[in-house]
């Protein structure tokens, strides 16, 4: 085991862009690691630099307190997983269990106690004889993870491991990724861009977007108090609803709502609203008027999607082929989740009560989040 | 999942070949009345010196030839192991076309996997380069050729077959392509798991990569085998020749014994034919997919 240690490196492919633009990132021993954000970030990159699949561009990586650049893969002593899992269809899942240890001349019986031992945690027993090809996509990930397993590695580095799983299967993988971690705790770096994984899983979360990381933190801090307007529109889900306001004169306006606002005047803010954080209400408080349009029950809360008087703004967190809700005249389409109880009728029209605590502002100048 | 599917059928295409189904095997389609006259057209030369084979020397020279067999000479197969050293050319053939075989898969692998997969100054130039060479005919290269093999002392000995031939253009560039479509991960894996450049090449990359080295195997062996304008350069002595070459003496300045010669043809020809009848879908693998003589 082993901490990892990225510093101001940079990975260019071609001249003109850097897919990874200076990284400085540090995983600390046995901590659980995860890079998120949209594809096309940087994150696999960063996650091959660590591998030794490619070299960086300029920056130093180390591991476990050696400078790796210029040292082969193999003698990085790392384990990765790969998104296709990458196993070996000629060979048995014993001898894909066995690979990596028999490359590295241990001695016979002890690869056999690694790969019984790996194969009684992950439950691999009875297909110990089997070719990949005979395997479910869900075994063939245990396999790949019990391939990283066996080497007893300074780092695992998994690569969307879940992402080819049924959504079902991929919820119980999850439960079961953790479980190993708590249990061998092993340094970890894990690539995804589920946000539910990376919320779940992870110690601390990278968030990054355009080969640069945009915020760094627990799960709940990322969620609590995002840095700026990407990261904002990233991590939640639904996301985040995000209108076009103002703070003057010690009053944040949006719309006909106005709240309390004790920071200085910013003519041109985003004002971000939860979605878990708007509720109905019928009490006076601060609140948004709101026209029910789609409503979507989940058993334990209903997403409601409406509009409301303004204007939204983007994040830059959108998917590419992400279509917003089209929204008619000075209307902005936004997300509410309800209680089961609260469900509303498509058409209805009612007031979402905003709590001015937890209410986040964005420069729009800047992007970044206004303290206060 | 595409990727996923790419491994899979790469494990498929490492396993060994199925039978086709029997169903619908025989079913009639009006090609057949296209393709039958052809397989006849083509047939007619074999069974002739099959036929011729088995003839006096005087039925030999009857006009119009028979086709139908009057007699059964297979004594003249006897005359043919006797009258020169048959067994003798027969094995020099089958050692200089295994050395050329064994040199194609391993050299061909080599450089194909280097081209397919690691970044090299200069890689893409001298790849063409390499590819440039299948266009330039033998008979423009024969006397530098010749020279090059006289400088190692080889003429007159087989290694002066097997040294030119145990790489090719042809297997580099097949082997590049294939090795190109399998997927890189496995690599990458083999890599991070341990295995060093070669280890890859032949632990994960060669395994999975039967169907193209069976291909390699089968078009290297036919060309050795049938290969006469190089032995005739090279080879003086009797004892050095191959059977391509000794069938040739069998053709007289003044008289030719056509059955003996033809008898030496069909044994030169059964490990060929064996070869074709197992390997058949080898042969159409290499010439389909690389769009090159076969």
């Amino acid at each position: 085991m082993a901490e990892v240690r990225l510093e101001h490196v940079t990975k260019r492919f071609s001249e003109s862009v850097a897919a990874l633009d200076d990284l400085t990132l540090e995983v600390g021993d046995g901590e659980f690691l995860i890079l998120v954000g949209p594809s096309g970030c940087g994150k696999t990159t960063a996650l091959r630099l660590v591998a030794g699949l490619e070299k960086p561009s300029s920056g130093t990586i180390a591991i476990g307190g050696r400078i790796v650049n210029d040292v082969t893969p193999r003698d990085r002593d790392i384990a990765m997983v790969f998104q296709n899992y990458a196993l070996y269809p000629h060979m048995t899942v014993y001898k894909n269990l066995a690979f990596g240890l028999k490359e590295r001349h241990t001695p016979k019986p002890e690869i056999e106690r690694r790969v019984r031992e790996a194969s009684g945690i992950l439950g691999l027993d009875d297909l110990l004889r089997r070719r990949p090809a005979q395997l479910s996509g869900g075994q063939r990930q245990r396999v790949a993870m019990g391939r990283a397993l066996v080497r007893e590695p300074k780092a695992f580095l998994l690569d969307e491991p879940l992402s080819n799983l049924d959504a079902k299967l991929r919820v119980q993988m999850r439960a079961e990724l953790k479980r190993i971690h708590q249990r061998l705790g092993i340094t970890t770096i894990y690539v995804t861009h589920d946000q539910v994984e990376a919320m779940t899983l992870g110690d601390r979360i990278v968030v990054m977007s355009n080969g640069r990381v945009q915020q760094i933190g627990k799960p709940q801090d990322v969620y609590r108090r995002p840095k700026n307007l990407f990261v904002a529109g990233f991590i939640g889900s639904p996301p985040m609803n995000l209108l076009r306001g103002h703070c003057t004169d010690g009053r944040i306006r949006l719309g006909e709502l106005e709240l309390p606002w004790s920071g200085p005047d910013a003519p041109e803010v985003a004002v971000g609203l939860r979605p878990e954080d708007l509720r109905p209400t019928q009490d006076g408080g601060p609140s948004l008027e709101f026209v029910v349009d789609v409503v979507e029950p989940l058993g334990n809360e209903v997403v409601v999607h409406g509009t409301t008087a303004g204007t939204a703004v983007e994040s830059g967190a959108e998917e590419e082929a992400e279509i917003p809700l089209v929204a008619e005249g000075a209307r902005a389409a936004i997300t509410a989740v309800f209680e089961p109880a609260d469900e509303p009728a498509p058409g209805e029209r009612m007031r979402l009560g905003v709590v001015p605590e937890r209410v986040h502002l964005f420069d729009l100048r800047t992007r970044e989040a206004i303290g206060r | 999942m595409s990727e996923i599917q790419t491994i899979e059928l790469a494990a498929r295409a490492a396993e060994e070949p199925k039978g086709q189904p029997t169903a619908g095997r025989f079913l009639f389609s009006s090609w057949h009345l296209v393709l039958i006259p052809i397989a006849v057209v083509m047939v007619i030369p074999l069974v002739w010196m099959l036929v011729t084979s088995l003839q006096t020397l005087d039925e030999t020279r009857h006009y119009p030839p028979t086709i139908v067999p009057t007699s059964l000479e297979f004594r003249n197969y006897a005359d043919v192991l006797q009258q020169a050293p048959f067994a003798r050319w027969f094995v020099n053939t089958l050692l200089v076309t295994i050395a050329c075989v064994a040199g194609n898969l391993l050299f061909c692998s080599l450089a194909g996997y280097a081209f397919a997969r690691i970044r090299f100054f200069g890689r893409e130039v001298v790849f063409v380069l390499i590819l440039a060479t299948l266009m330039v005919p033998f008979q423009v290269i024969i006397i530098p050729t010749f020279l090059i093999v006289r400088t190692f002392h080889l003429i007159d000995t087989l290694g002066a077959l097997i040294l030119p031939n145990l790489a090719g253009a042809f297997g580099i560039f097949m082997l590049r392509q294939f090795f190109r479509t399998l997927p890189v991960e496995l690599e990458e894996a083999a890599r991070i798991d341990g295995a060093s450049r070669l280890g890859v090449l032949f632990k994960i990359v060669l395994p999975l990569s039967g169907p193209a080295l069976a291909t390699l195997a089968v078009i290297t062996f036919m060309w050795t085998w049938n290969d006469f304008l190089w032995p005739l350069i090279t080879i003086y002595s009797p004892n050095n020749m191959t059977i391509q070459l000794g069938l040739a003496t069998f053709q007289g300045a003044h008289q030719t014994n056509t059955n003996l010669l033809m008898a030496a043809n069909v044994m030169s020809m059964i490990p060929v034919l064996l070869l074709f009848f197992f390997a058949q879908r080898y042969f159409i693998r290499g010439i389909a997919t690389t769009g090159l003589k076969g």
